[in-house]
């Protein structure tokens, strides 16, 4: 268990630095050692050690206590014991002033060294369990597998739990990536329902035809390739919930269908005559603005009202700002351990990249981020470094090329006219030289996405 | 100069030590100096009991002298493990060095002994082990003991075993006689687990059978 706990020995005397080195290594702990100030420090960036041993008198560079200020720069929590073989009190005064938690003088005690570090340990092994006990407890909005600090997303888990135990329809709406299938799940589990089936159906992956059959099954030679006969996902979701994802992208043959469903609880499997019912909650979500689709005639209304009994609007991650730290960490923890990378956290620098990035992708673009930062981190932190993919490529400031995935093509072009229409401070003729097309085609899709000017 | 012991069997020095693939002592045990047969006897007991391995005795080997600092009136620990290290005899797993110098490394006030964690060499000082170095009367027996528990602990961290936490165990830390004193000479179930499944061990052990090194 000792092992987990990394301690770095500071001394320009390596006979020092490897005396107390050996001694601590017997003791179980991971040790790694420095003979100067500048080694120290650059070891210290790279990861983050329970215990610093720093020799006050170092020549030549800087010297314990320049060290130990310097080491608290990034890790205002480090533990240092200052170790020097000058015994005064001034020295012990200036260093402990700095914050150096002890002060030894060498050649000490073997017991005071291994008592020390026992200590320090302990007192280390009862922050990082308060941290998480901490962490738990100002996860204020923690909901099923939902994190946020976020009063908007308090109000949505707030709704979820008034709305989980009831039958009515629920339109979740959001940017792709804030977790709608998240939140679907957590009105189902909470719920009645919970004990029941939640089967969830991605309408934009399927052409019409295969959703027809994916969503109410189908007869046996119904179509070519129905061998035999297949239960519907309402069929399987019987007494439970179904979660249509994307549904503003289904057909207008499917959305009367579904409009039947919702209304008579009843369907036909395709090729079939007799009729089925279900006792299925619908719980749909899409990353369309669904009445501006009804109301350019793409999406039909009587459908709309059917599902959108009860609103849920998520917040894209951009707007929530303050859950980037909380959710990385999230992440970080999980993901290290899936993974098997002994990361213990995201410095500073870290933290700030993340939080200065827009995740037009949302918490999925974050939890990608996470993971392939861990991937390729060659030390115990996350660093500025390590999320260096997320800078923006030059010339592509105010317009971002990145998209998540999951956006369809018409989306990206939306998004991608948007952000040129903005970076050129709504100047239609630049914006069409920029995109390579005429101005009459720009106005066109500006009136078709109904982008802001 | 490594050479034969009274109790050293079939082995003998060198080339002459005639270390063969069958039969051939994995820990070898040295007093730096005269030391008494009794206490070495007693430690060479303790680290048969404990590894399982067979031990060896060898005739005294010279101290290092520049181990010692006048600054301090103490020798320096690692010089003694870099002379064994010089004189490891061919397929020799682990070699004891046994002195009655009082050893220091260069932060610490005093150590009982110093090994290489997880390598081949070991030193163990009995000048504090010994009651009369605190003003009390000798006790050779007591001596023995306190002897072979420390002969243990430090060949224990060449196979790699770091402290124990439990106090009975010769694997945990000893910072003061009374310390040394409640330890017993066999390591605990955990530590006894863990050095029969090091890959050092089941080696040593194939190679003491008959196998290949």
């Amino acid at each position: 268990m000792r092992a987990r706990w990394h301690i770095l020995v500071v001394d320009d005397e390596e006979a020092m630095t490897e005396s107390l080195a050996a001694w601590l290594r017997e003791d179980g702990y991971t040790v790694d050692t420095a003979s100067s100030g500048r080694e120290a420090i650059e070891k210290a960036r790279a990861r983050e050690y329970a215990i610093y041993f720093v020799d006050l008198k170092m020549p030549g560079g800087l010297d314990g206590i320049e060290t130990l200020m310097e080491i608290r720069k990034f890790q205002k929590e480090a533990s240092v014991i200052v170790i020097t073989a000058y015994a005064t009190v001034d020295t012990a005064i200036a260093a402990m002033k700095e914050g150096a938690q002890e002060y030894v003088v060498k050649p000490c005690h073997p017991q005071e060294i291994s008592l020390l570090v026992e200590r320090i340990i302990r007192v280390k092994n009862l922050e990082r369990e308060n941290a998480i006990l901490r962490r738990k407890l100002t996860r204020h909005y923690s909901f099923h597998d939902l994190v946020s600090k976020n009063p908007r997303m308090a109000e949505i888990f707030d709704l979820v739990r008034e709305v989980a135990s009831q039958r009515s329809t629920v339109l979740i709406q959001g940017e792709s990536g804030t977790g709608k299938e998240l939140v679907a799940r957590a009105i189902h589990f909470s719920g009645d329902r919970g004990e029941r089936p939640f089967v969830a159906v991605s309408c934009a992956a399927l052409a019409e035809t295969l959703l027809e059959s994916e969503l109410f099954g189908h007869e046996r030679g119904s179509f070519t390739g129905a061998i035999a006969q297949r239960k519907g996902k309402f069929e399987l979701a019987d007494g439970g919930t179904v979660f249509l994802d994307e549904i503003g992208d289904i057909s207008p043959k499917l959305q009367v269908d579904l409009l039947r469903v919702l209304q008579e609880r009843r369907f036909f499997r395709v090729g079939g005559t007799t009729e089925i019912a279900v006792d299925v909650r619908v719980i749909a979500a899409t990353h369309r603005d669904l009445a501006t689709e009804v109301r350019e005639g793409r999406f039909r209304d009587d459908l709309y009202y059917r599902l959108n009994v009860i609103n849920i609007r998520i917040p894209p991650l951009r707007e929530r700002i303050e859950d980037v730290p909380l959710l990385a960490q999230e992440f970080l923890d999980r993901l290290s351990h899936e993974l098997g990378r002994e990361v213990s956290g995201i410095s500073e620098e870290g933290l700030r990249v993340l939080m200065d990035h827009d995740w037009p992708g949302n918490v999925r673009e974050l939890e990608n981020a996470v993971e392939r930062a861990l991937v390729t981190c060659k030390t115990g932190i996350l660093g500025a470094g390590d999320f260096a993919f997320l800078a923006r490529p030059a010339g592509a400031v105010g317009a971002s090329a990145s998209f998540p995935p999951g956006l369809t093509l018409q989306e990206m072009e939306k998004q991608y006219v948007a952000a040129t229409l903005s970076r050129l401070q709504g100047n239609v003729k630049a914006a069409a030289e920029a995109l390579g097309i005429d101005r009459s085609t720009l106005y066109e899709k500006i009136k078709r996405y109904d982008i802001p000017r | 100069m490594l050479a034969r012991g009274p109790s050293s069997g079939p082995c003998e020095t060198d080339r002459s030590l005639g270390i063969r693939s069958t039969g051939i002592p994995r820990v070898l045990v040295a007093p730096f100096g005269p030391a008494p047969g009794a206490v070495l006897s007693a430690m060479e007991g303790a680290l048969g009991e404990a590894f399982r391995l067979p031990v060896q005795r060898l005739d005294a080997i010279e101290e290092p002298a520049h181990a010692f600092s006048p600054a301090r009136g103490q020798w320096g620990s690692v010089a003694f493990l870099q002379t064994l290290l010089s004189r490891v005899p061919p397929g020799v797993s682990r070699f004891l060095g046994v002195t009655e110098r009082d050893l220091f490394v260069p932060v610490l006030s005093f150590v009982y002994g110093q090994a290489q964690l997880g390598g081949k060499v070991a030193v163990v000082s009995l000048a504090r082990l010994r009651p009369e170095f605190h003003g009390l009367p000798a006790a050779p027996a007591v001596l023995a003991r306190r002897a072979g528990t420390e002969a243990v602990h430090e060949v224990g961290h060449t196979f790699g075993l770091v402290h124990c936490l439990d106090r009975r165990c010769p694997m945990s830390l000893s910072i003061d006689l009374p310390d040394l004193d409640g330890k017993t000479e066999t390591p605990c179930a955990a530590c006894r687990a863990l050095l029969e499944g090091s890959r050092e061990m089941r080696r040593t052990r194939a190679t003491t059978e008959g196998g290949h090194p």
